[in-house]
């Protein structure tokens, strides 16, 4: 909640950010991103280039199950389409980088739209299982049909390069990432400003009063799956190109409940709960494995246990940040500015 | 800050007494149960029309079957356009939202996390015609058509005197506030008829009258066409041009509210229920 704030016109009301501490907020973070790779080190920025990854795949399927309400499992199989499509338009027809990319996210769409239609009939946990059908074909043809995805085998994908320079080096993936997560978040943020986006979060709230607003449904379920599955798909593309390698092992089923438990825990519907629940998600295993290093040394009895600890730890964390606070990490972040913003008068 | 209208709520081409709506022998069974049987009834432009009737005698399923949610077996429901006639039975809900066929719900089914003025905006929905890249990247047109239904909006905000709520969720609203707010999304709509289920019920007299003197805005300022359905006869009785009766599935009167509250049939209907047809202007409440 922002008081004491008066607009003039309705284009400043309808502002992105509306207020002076929103937008300084905003420069700080997009300063902090600007300079951080300058000090950071190559592990930092390996994880840097994770978030961002996982970012951007974090609002592709928060468009879909945060903002429309449609539950979806298939999150890694639409991703695994991203990357294999990159990498394989890369490999055999000898694409350049970055058409690839957008290739990728045109083709993840049109799977995401397909694998959508179900939709039209099934809510809630029944749609959900209906995307898990989704993940679970696109990864038996993944790892099925030999002849265009090689099966099993890692697909190694060629460095990409641009006027001579390693773009997949940690340092430069940066740029490339985190200016994808910008245009990412700000396409997302404005289709939320417009009748696309209420469209969808009124599918979420109350279908029926949607369809007699004269919303078609179908049409804007199908344009969701679609929407998110490119941004999802474009999220796998990197992966292909940053890794260089692309094998199934890294989009199977774990993947999908990671991703829905990213968006829960940032903040579903909301494009900072996506990047923060990102950041936590990708942090908080690595935080733990550094962790249980520095513990090895001490306790060396528990080293085969460790990966256990880990696991449960992490999955401890998740729980008590649910029971905690239920609606995610941008909430926290909200009673925060709240309580700044009333400082030193909180009373 | 009160301020002239400056955009028309009323799509409808035709002229006022014009026949806008026709329900011909609508027939509505669920399973073995007969909702309603054989309806006929004209909607004419202008008018307020309000349907009444015992619990459970077909009223919503009526006003369902108009909005496209119930399909009839038997029947149909010519909606005139001004250049058409349109079987609504063939159409899908959305089409039929496109059309100008607006309403409210008996239980309100707002768009519980949306803002008040992105509840109305929703509404605004079947006029908005900007494309999906340009919505993604916000610029020229797409802004400006955003900006112009804003204001478009803030009208309907003033008529329904709910500034001081427009940028609350309307899930954290009070009942009689988003019964208003429900009101206003379907007037975002710009309705050609504007179809009201029970839009005063659990409502104090204080919020009904101000409900009431709405309706009669919208119907005297803009010319739309009011269909209503109400429980409490003091508000129909008041302001309704015509009313008709179902019980049972079929209509047992139709005419002024006059000739309604004199027919022996509709008296017979009401006997035994607790909310009574007299005394009017008392606002008896149901529920
Ligand atoms: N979806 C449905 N499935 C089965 N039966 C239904 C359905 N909708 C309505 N009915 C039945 O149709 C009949 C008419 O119901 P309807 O809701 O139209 O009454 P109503 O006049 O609006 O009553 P109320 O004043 O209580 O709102 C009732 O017998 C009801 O049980
Ligand atoms: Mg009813």
């Amino acid at each position: 909640m922002v008081s004491g704030i008066f607009h003039t016109s309705y284009e400043s009301d309808m502002a992105l950010r509306r207020t002076p501490a929103q937008k300084i907020r905003l420069a700080l973070f997009i300063l902090f991103i600007l300079v951080f790779p300058f000090f950071a080190s190559r592990y930092t920025l390996t994880l840097a280039n994770q978030v961002a990854i996982a970012t951007i795949g974090a609002i592709g399927l928060n468009i879909l199950t945060g903002y429309t309400g449609q539950i979806s499992l298939g999150q890694g199989g639409f991703m695994a389409v991203g990357a294999y499509t990159a990498g394989l338009v890369t490999v055999r027809l000898g694409l350049p980088w970055w058409l690839s990319i957008i290739i990728a996210s045109l083709v993840t769409a049109a799977v995401g739209a397909l694998f959508g239609i179900p939709s039209l009939r099934l809510k809630g946990l029944y749609l959900a299982i209906a995307t898990l059908a989704a993940q679970e074909i696109i990864l038996w043809v993944v790892t099925h049909w030999k002849a265009l995805t090689g099966g099993v085998e890692a697909l190694v994908v060629p460095d990409p390069m641009l006027f001579g320079i390693r773009i997949n080096s940690d340092f430069n993936f940066y740029w490339l990432a985190w200016g994808l997560v910008g245009i990412t978040a700000l396409m997302t943020v404005n289709l939320f400003r417009t009748h696309y986006g209420r469209a969808f979060i009124a599918i979420r709230d109350q279908d029926i009063a949607a369809e007699v607003m004269g919303i078609n449904l179908f049409r804007y379920k199908l344009l969701a799956f679609a929407l998110s599955s490119f941004f999802v798909g474009l999220s796998g593309a990197l992966i292909a190109h940053y890794r260089s390698i692309v094998t199934w092992e890294r989009f199977t089923i774990d993947v999908s409940v990671l991703y829905l438990a990213m968006i829960i825990i940032g903040g579903l519907g909301s494009v900072s709960g996506s990047l923060f629940g990102a950041t936590f998600m990708t942090l908080l295993p690595a935080v733990l494995n550094n962790l249980g290093r520095s513990l090895r040394g001490v306790f060396p009895q528990i080293t085969s246990i460790m990966p256990f600890i880990q696991q449960a730890t992490f999955g401890l964390v998740i729980i008590l940040f649910l029971i905690l606070e239920p609606e995610g990490i941008k909430k926290l972040w909200e009673d925060i500015k709240d309580y700044f913003r009333l400082w030193p008068f909180s009373y | 800050m009160l301020r002239g209208f400056r955009h028309t709520l009323n799509s409808s081409r035709l002229q006022p007494g014009e026949t806008q709506l026709r329900i011909e022998n609508v027939h509505l069974s669920f399973g073995g149960v007969a909702a309603l049987t054989g309806i006929n009834l004209e909607v004419r432009q202008s008018e307020i029309l309000a349907i009444i009737g015992p619990n459970g005698a077909g009223k919503t399923s009526l006003l369902n079957c108009i909005s496209g949610l119930y399909k009839p077996q038997r029947g149909r429901i010519m909606f005139n356009d001004g250049q058409e006639e349109h079987d609504l039975i063939k159409l899908r809900p959305h089409q039929i939202a496109r059309l100008g066929i607006a309403r409210s719900f008996q239980n309100i089914e707002l768009f519980r996390h949306m803002t008040v003025l992105d509840n109305l905006l929703a509404g605004c929905h079947v006029h908005m015609k900007s494309g999906l890249l340009s919505c993604l990247i916000y610029w020229g047109p797409a802004q400006r058509e955003q900006i112009a239904f804003r204001e478009f909006v803030e009208d309907i905000i003033d008529l329904l005197e709910i500034e001081s709520i427009r940028d609350k969720k309307v899930g954290t609203l009070a009942y009689g506030l988003q019964k208003r707010v429900e009101l206003g999304r379907a007037l975002a709509m710009k309705p050609a008829i504007l179809l009201l289920d029970e839009p005063m019920a659990g409502m104090n007299s204080e919020e009904k009258e101000d409900m009431a003197r709405f309706i009669l805005d919208i119907n005297e300022e803009h010319g739309v066409t009011i269909v209503l359905i109400e429980h409490d006869m003091g508000v129909v009785m008041d302001i309704s041009d015509r009313v008709a009766v179902l019980n049972f599935g079929q209509k047992i009167a139709e005419g002024t509210p006059d000739e309604v509250r004199s027919n022996p049939l509709v008296i017979q209907a009401y006997l035994g229920e607790e909310h009574a047809l007299f005394p009017f202007g008392a606002g008896g409440s149901h529920d």
